[in-house]
């Protein structure tokens, strides 16, 4: 039997050790590796919840294993044999306490974070805002201030905070860019904020992470983050070169499809207000959250 | 006078250590099933909560018949009354009485849900029906499941009256009185929230 | 509905499962007609309202809905073991998850969680039976004409696509037409009232029928934790049957509870949903924690440290796990507040766990430590819990959650939980209770390879998808192209997944083969303490006879039986002359069956939207609680010498 755990326990290692080694290149754990303030701020939250963690796991482990060892049943065993204790007020105020000043602690940071979080990343920058609508099985950016929509990418200015405004007209998803920060769902009828900002150039992952149905498999995006002026070049390009995204073209696009990178130079007037709407949208103004505090209004940012 | 083994079982067992109350049992059971019961409706409750302004621009609770919610609540409140006086007539013994009060709160309750389907009919009638809004799929589920309920209990006492004939007052039949009484006393008190939640503030 | 599509046609696999299933019914039917075991079907088993063979056929149940489940999980992971796998239709496999996340919670879970209230609650407590037996096999044909309903969409009208809460919009007509969804919300319809009624039952049970002489105060803790778990039950429970009639309400008559249009507001659902949701996952996993304070204190020799501070426990996570269930949807920008307050409640939640897993360690501590089956498994679940109750708290910090949410680091973490705290504990439970149960212990040799198999196939197949969680891979997603399996690293470690769960699945052989193996070489007890226990079910011959209890036992304080054992050890083991009485028991009926296929047939009716079937289904189950109402004669007497002879007979005299 003991060989067979000592055998046991070596394979368990070595996996791990495996595991580990496969992601040596810890730039594949892109939530660990983020690209902006609202991941980093994440981050730190990961590590303190992981280290607190930590603080009681591992003693008890190291308790586990001594006791199970220590006070096996077999011949000779000198340890003592106390069968009749079972009450410790001491103790029992140790491992209450413990724990209560630790989730104490891990609370109060949570706490911090989600507050910041629902503020923009950096003040004194002004922010861009960009909607954005999970459809089935497709994104859709629309651009308030340029009037552009592009279709399963995102084009956004490094260094500006991007105040993302997220409803659905399908079935609920959840919008997820993992290296500029955490997600949030995006719902039919509503219209929520949620604030992103890449700190860096370059093309990031983003991914529907809510299920909803045949193609949800299929529903990635990229949000490249580029210069402001490569931002603004970009944007005139599309006004220039794309196609109109008329009525009768957002009702096809509406309907359950697979859908490569698209571009479009402009879209109907109030799209997304109208898309809000017809979901329910009046039913839900009082909820509806754009991060900053502002209301609903704040979705008719388009100068 | 037949008698079942249970209750003779709870009748002379006393002494025995290993006595349980089956009737005892049983009306704390009926209790517990009334907690969940509650909870049930506290769904409904909320989901009308949540749903009520969701009209859809159609039929909205200013449209409430008064005078048809308000008979269908006296007629209710008068069914809880005589199902009350029920009890004291089985409490006296007096099979004769304790039937003749159940007969008479069937009767009420069978009103009771004649008035609501037409209610309801008349309201359909209008257009406003379980499809036209989310308000109205609550509104319709909420009083529809007490309805439901209702009309459950109905069937369930006139099966109890029929054993009244055949057995008589025993203490199984007072045990399954004593708990349909319950039963209607709390369907009473459901509608009693469904009166001020539903109609008074839909109208108001 | 076309009667084209009532079959499920056009996949090899399904018309290889229909052919298995017709196969497996014909040797049932042949096996029972050959050897005229009908009768004794009936007599024995369909109408029993005895609670140690209705946990019997709870076991079995479970058991082979874990097989269901596993299957489903093995077809998941071969699937995605390889980048661009064509080996699932995204239809198929968003059907195959669904059905695994349903049938592991509620057709395994839940069944297998009933089968320990009712093989040991009344044996601990000395009761001869549950406070309502009739009522407790019709919890358990209803819970098995659920699964039932639910696992034959598999071939017959489609299965359920949209998740095992299948949150709507996506669960609604317009997303999800046709009887799939139906299956579902009828398949849990119908166990999920008989949940509700087990959970009555046991509460009375506990409350009221525990032996004169045992205060509440000093239950033995499994007792306690089925208490905790049932009073949570009755909590949400409702809440479940009310969201599913609503959905119902949604999807059969056009209602818009839930709906896209016409103001429905489908968030309500998925905060319906997990008000009940993450209730039950306590729910199942208290009673295991009463497992284990039973194990711990009985091979440590010891009695369980902190017994006040265990119940207290228990009764904390119980409550407070009515407020956490918002911990779901932190995504859903509910606002900081609301976030904060349910974070800071989800984490409050591990305190009194984490005070449990210190007090069984105490009890450990001073102890004598027999390294047996049911032992083991405790050993497996201290560290896997561990780090998933780790886990879980890293989940509840609200923003990090923003990162991890649906994706697999999700997916390990509950899996973690569940099968460490949850599997883990009931199958320690089996092993214990088992020669209780049957009076045979299960072959030691077989279960250590399959102990050892379980402990590598889980750590193998979920570590690698903490790691894929923070590589952003998503749950639910039937296949990833080359480029996420390549460049972004998702391929090996997803390979290594799917070994992981071949080997849990090969357990799976080995403990089937070790029942199978035991019921003719197990070591055999005639002692009915087959471990030197602790509390009254082992004062009892194992199997128990029909009435348990020949005379109520008497408890005197906590581990009642242990401390029994020492007066007869110093009294000389001398036997003092009893005198029985007549023993009052219930009489077998045939109503929670016939109850039970009227609900199948309702169930069936609504799911094809065949609302005549369906009423007549919904008559049929009136008209059997009406006839019920109408029996009398439902009970019977053991005649005292029918008791002594029996108690010769066991060897107790």
């Amino acid at each position: 039997m003991r060989k067979w755990i000592q055998t046991a326990k070596f394979s368990i290692l070595a996996l791990f050790g495996m595991v580990l080694l496969a992601g040596c290149d810890n730039s594949k754990y892109i939530v660990l590796n983020p690209k902006g303030p609202v991941g980093h701020e994440e981050l730190r939250l990961i590590i303190i919840s992981v280290i607190l963690c930590a603080v009681i796991i591992i003693p008890v482990l190291g308790i586990f294993v001594y006791i199970t060892i220590r006070f096996r049943d077999k011949e000779g065993n000198k340890a003592p044999y106390q069968p009749e204790w079972a009450d410790s007020k001491v103790l029992e105020i140790i491992w209450w306490g413990i724990p209560i000043v630790i989730i104490a602690i891990l609370g109060v940071f949570t706490a911090k974070t989600t507050l910041n979080l629902t503020k923009p990343p950096v003040q004194n920058v002004k922010p861009i805002v960009v909607q954005v609508t999970s459809m089935d099985w497709k994104w859709m950016f629309t651009y308030p201030d340029k009037k552009i929509a592009t279709v399963n990418y995102a084009e956004i200015p490094a260094g500006v905070p991007v105040q993302f405004i997220l409803t659905s007209d399908a079935p609920m998803n959840s919008f997820w860019v993992p290296q500029l920060g955490g997600q949030e769902y995006t719902m039919p009828g509503m219209s929520m904020g949620l604030w992103l900002q890449a700190d860096k150039v370059g093309t990031y992952f983003g991914a529907g992470a809510n299920f909803t149905g045949k193609g949800f498999a299929h529903m990635q995006f990229k949000v490249k983050a580029v210069s402001q002026a490569d931002f603004n070049k970009w944007a005139d390009s599309v006004k220039k070169g794309s196609p109109v995204l008329t009525k009768a073209g957002y009702t096809k696009l509406e309907k359950p499809s697979l859908e490569k990178e698209l571009s479009f130079s402009s879209y109907p007037n109030g799209l997304f207000e109208n898309i809000v709407n017809k979901n329910g949208g009046k039913y839900y103004h009082h909820m509806s959250n754009m991060g900053d505090g502002s209301s609903m209004s704040g979705m008719d940012m388009k100068k | 006078m037949q008698q079942s083994v249970s209750a003779k079982f709870s009748d002379h067992d006393h002494h025995d250590h290993g006595h349980v109350d089956q009737g005892g049992l049983k009306v704390l059971g009926f209790w517990i099933f009334l907690v969940t019961d509650c909870l049930l409706f506290a769904t409904f409750f909320a989901a009308f909560a949540v749903l009520r302004t969701h009209t859809n621009g159609g039929f909205t609770g200013k449209e409430f018949d008064v005078p048809g919610f308000v008979i269908e609540t006296f007629i209710l409140l008068i069914s809880s009354f005589t199902s009350g006086l029920a009890v004291l007539a089985l409490n006296r013994g007096n099979k004769k009485a304790l039937i003749g009060w159940l007969i008479v709160t069937v009767l009420l309750g069978a009103t009771f849900v004649g008035l609501e389907i037409h209610e309801f009919s008349s309201m359909a009638a209008e257009g406003a029906t379980i499809t036209k809004s989310a308000f109205l799929t609550s509104f319709f589920s909420l009083v529809g499941l007490h309805g439901l309920h209702v009309t459950f209990g109905i069937f369930w006492m006139t099966g109890l009256i029929l054993q009244l004939f055949k057995k008589g007052i025993t203490s199984v039949t007072k045990r399954k009185i004593s708990i349909i009484s319950l039963y209607w006393h709390f369907l009473d008190a459901v509608w009693i929230f469904i009166f001020t939640v539903v109609y008074l503030m839909g109208v108001m | 509905m076309n009667t084209s599509h009532f079959f499920v046609t056009g996949d090899p696999m399904i018309y290889g499962a229909d052919a298995s299933i017709v196969l497996v019914t014909l040797a049932i039917v042949f096996y029972l007609s050959y050897f005229k075991k009908w009768g004794w079907l009936w007599r024995e088993w369909i109408t029993t309202v005895d609670h140690k063979k209705i946990g019997i056929m709870y076991l079995l149940a479970s058991l082979i809905m874990l097989f269901r489940g596993g299957v489903d999980a093995i077809l998941m992971r071969l699937q995605l073991a390889i980048p661009n796998n064509h080996f699932l239709p995204s239809e198929h496999y968003n059907e195959i998850f669904t059905t695994h996340g349903t049938i592991m919670i509620l057709f395994m879970a839940m069944p297998f969680m009933f089968a320990l209230f009712n093989m040991v609650v009344p044996l601990q407590i000395g009761a001869r039976d549950v406070a309502f037996p009739m009522l407790n096999a019709v919890s358990f044909w209803l819970f098995f004409i659920g699964a039932m309903l639910f696992n034959i969409s598999f071939v017959i009208g489609g299965s359920a696509d949209a998740g095992w809460l299948s949150y709507p919009p996506l669960s609604e007509n317009q997303f999800s037409p046709g009887p799939g969804q139906n299956f579902w919300i009828w398949g849990i319809q119908i166990s999920g009232i008989g949940s509700l009624a087990t959970g009555i039952n046991f509460i009375v049970t506990i409350l009221k029928m525990r032996t004169p002489s045992m205060r509440l105060r000093e239950m033995p803790l499994f007792s306690w934790s089925v208490l905790s778990a049932s009073i949570a039950i009755l909590g949400v429970f409702p809440i479940l049957t009310g969201t599913l009639l609503m959905l119902t309400i949604d999807r059969l008559l056009g209602g818009h509870f839930f709906t896209m249009d016409a103001g429905g507001n489908p968030m309500m659902y998925v905060n319906f949903i997990w008000m009940w949701g993450h209730p039950e996952v306590y729910i199942v996993v208290l009673p295991a924690f009463g497992v284990y304070s039973e194990i711990v204190a009985t091979f440590s020799r010891k009695r369980i440290f902190g017994y006040s501070s265990m119940v207290f426990s228990m009764i904390a996570i119980s409550v407070v796990s009515y407020y956490t269930w918002a911990h779901h949807f932190f995504t859903m920008g509910a606002g900081a507040d609301v976030n904060i307050v349910f974070a800071v409640c989800t984490m409050i939640i591990a305190i009194p766990t984490g005070v449990k897993v210190f007090n069984w360690l105490f009890t450990m501590f001073r102890g004598r430590i027999r390294v047996t089956q049911p032992m083991l498994w405790f050993y497996a679940f201290v560290p896997t819990f561990l780090v998933g109750g780790a886990t879980g708290v890293m989940l509840a910090a609200a923003p990090a959650d923003y990162q991890y949410h649906n994706s697999y680091f999700l997916i390990a973490h509950f899996h973690q939980v569940l099968i460490g705290g949850v599997v883990f504990g009931y199958l320690a439970g089996l092993y214990y209770w088992w020669p209780k149960l049957f009076g045979f212990k299960l072959n030691d040799r077989l279960g250590k390879w399959a102990f050892w198999l379980w402990q590598i196939g889980f750590y193998v197949c979920f570590m690698p998808q903490y790691a894929l969680g923070f590589m952003g891979m998503t749950r639910r997603m039937y296949t990833y192209n080359q480029t996420m399996g390549w460049d972004m690293g998702w391929a090996p470690l997803n390979f290594i997944s799917t070994i992981g769960a071949f080997l849990m699945g090969i357990c799976f052989i080995f403990q089937a083969w070790q029942i199978i193996y035991s019921i003719k070489h197990g070591e055999r007890d005639v002692t009915g303490d087959a471990w030197d226990g602790r509390t009254l079910e082992w004062s009892i011959p194992s199997p128990p006879p029909v009435y348990n209890f020949a005379i109520l036992p008497t408890a005197k304080g906590r581990d009642t039986w242990w401390y029994q054992k020492q007066e007869m050890k110093q009294d000389g083991y001398k036997k003092e002359p009893v005198t029985f009485e007549a023993i009052h028991m219930p009489k077998n009926t045939g109503i929670p069956f016939i109850m039970a296929i009227f609900w199948f047939i309702a169930g069936f009716g609504f799911t094809f939207q065949w609302n005549w079937m369906g009423i007549i289904g919904l008559i049929g189950v009136a008209g059997t609680l009406f006839a019920r109402s109408f029996q009398y004669d439902t009970d019977y007497w053991i005649t005292a010498e029918e008791v002594e002879q029996t108690e010769k007979a066991l060897g107790r005299l």
